[in-house]
């Protein structure tokens, strides 16, 4: 594990509307912005949208893909821009650095259009 | 509707959770995870774990598994449809298994404004413990929003 490796990108199938009800069911995250059409237009928005949490998911997914999840010792993101339903993010990450058996990850939600959705970090032990 | 600094420091009820197999192998099925060690027992046990792991995002959603998730915003007049995420930090202590009886316990860590007033932002620190011992920190920064149809 060494600066500028890169971690194998992660392409996901679109989101769909049963890929959001599935993660309400199972995350607990009843929001009806992100499953319930109807409430979205009542607020003047045109459709829902993924939960970030889900996008989330996917990019933690990425790293335990890569080191078994007991070697990640924290994990965060900003959530940059909100992913359309029927869109299908990539994911991606790179080793920024490598100190005191700790490793730095750079991690990316990104859409085809180019929109980033998630940018996000982890540090891992190097192991 | 504008949030009063003096809400920083302000505790959420705490509560606990029992993570369920069967809530994480939804979980798995929900977010894409085939890696069986996440949903095999046999699998989970070969890799050296004691039941099925908790996945690293999670513990978000046990957290959110409190009577009435959404009841923090409502009372302080927070439409939960004006809720956009921000940023989630997760640092992680030890592992949690299915099985285990998770402590949750939040506290209101910071409140500010952006854009005059029209964006606002909320931040909030949860320490989950088992039986006193450290699991994981969660820090979740949500944006409150002016919702383009809703009156003020």
């Amino acid at each position: 594990m060494k600066t500028g490796d890169t971690l194998p990108a992660m392409e996901l199938p679109p989101i769909t509307r049963t890929t959001l009800a599935l993660y309400a069911g199972a995350s607990g995250d009843h929001n009806p912005m992100h499953i319930d059409l109807d409430q979205c237009r009542a607020v003047g928005v045109d459709d829902v949208f993924a939960h970030g949490m889900l996008s989330m998911a996917y990019l933690g997914r990425l790293v335990t893909n890569w080191v078994p999840q007991e070697r990640v010792r924290s994990y965060k993101v900003r959530f940059a821009a909100i992913t359309p339903v029927n869109t299908a993010p990539v994911c991606t990450g790179t080793v920024t650095s490598v100190e005191n058996g700790l490793a730095h990850l750079d991690l990316k939600a990104e859409l085809p259009d180019g929109t980033v959705t998630l940018l996000g970090s982890a540090v891992v032990t190097a192991g | 509707m504008q949030l009063s600094p003096s809400i920083v420091g302000s505790r959420v009820p705490e509560h606990d959770a029992l993570v369920e197999r069967g809530r994480l192998r939804f979980f798995a099925k929900a977010t894409g995870q085939t890696d069986p060690l996440y949903t095999d027992l046999d699998a989970a046990e070969a890799a050296g774990h004691r039941d099925l792991p908790v996945p690293p995002t999670f513990f978000f959603c046990l957290d959110m598994d409190r009577p009435n998730p959404s009841g923090f915003y409502t009372e302080l007049g927070i439409d939960p449809r004006s809720l956009l995420h921000g940023e989630e930090e997760f640092t992680y202590h030890a592992m949690a298994y299915a099985g285990d009886t998770l402590h949750f316990r939040t506290t209101v860590t910071d409140v500010y404004a952006k854009k005059g007033g029209a964006l606002q932002f909320l931040v909030r620190t949860t320490e989950v413990t088992r039986d006193g011992e450290p699991i994981a920190t969660l820090t979740n920064n949500v944006v409150i929003r002016q919702l383009p149809g809703a009156s003020a």
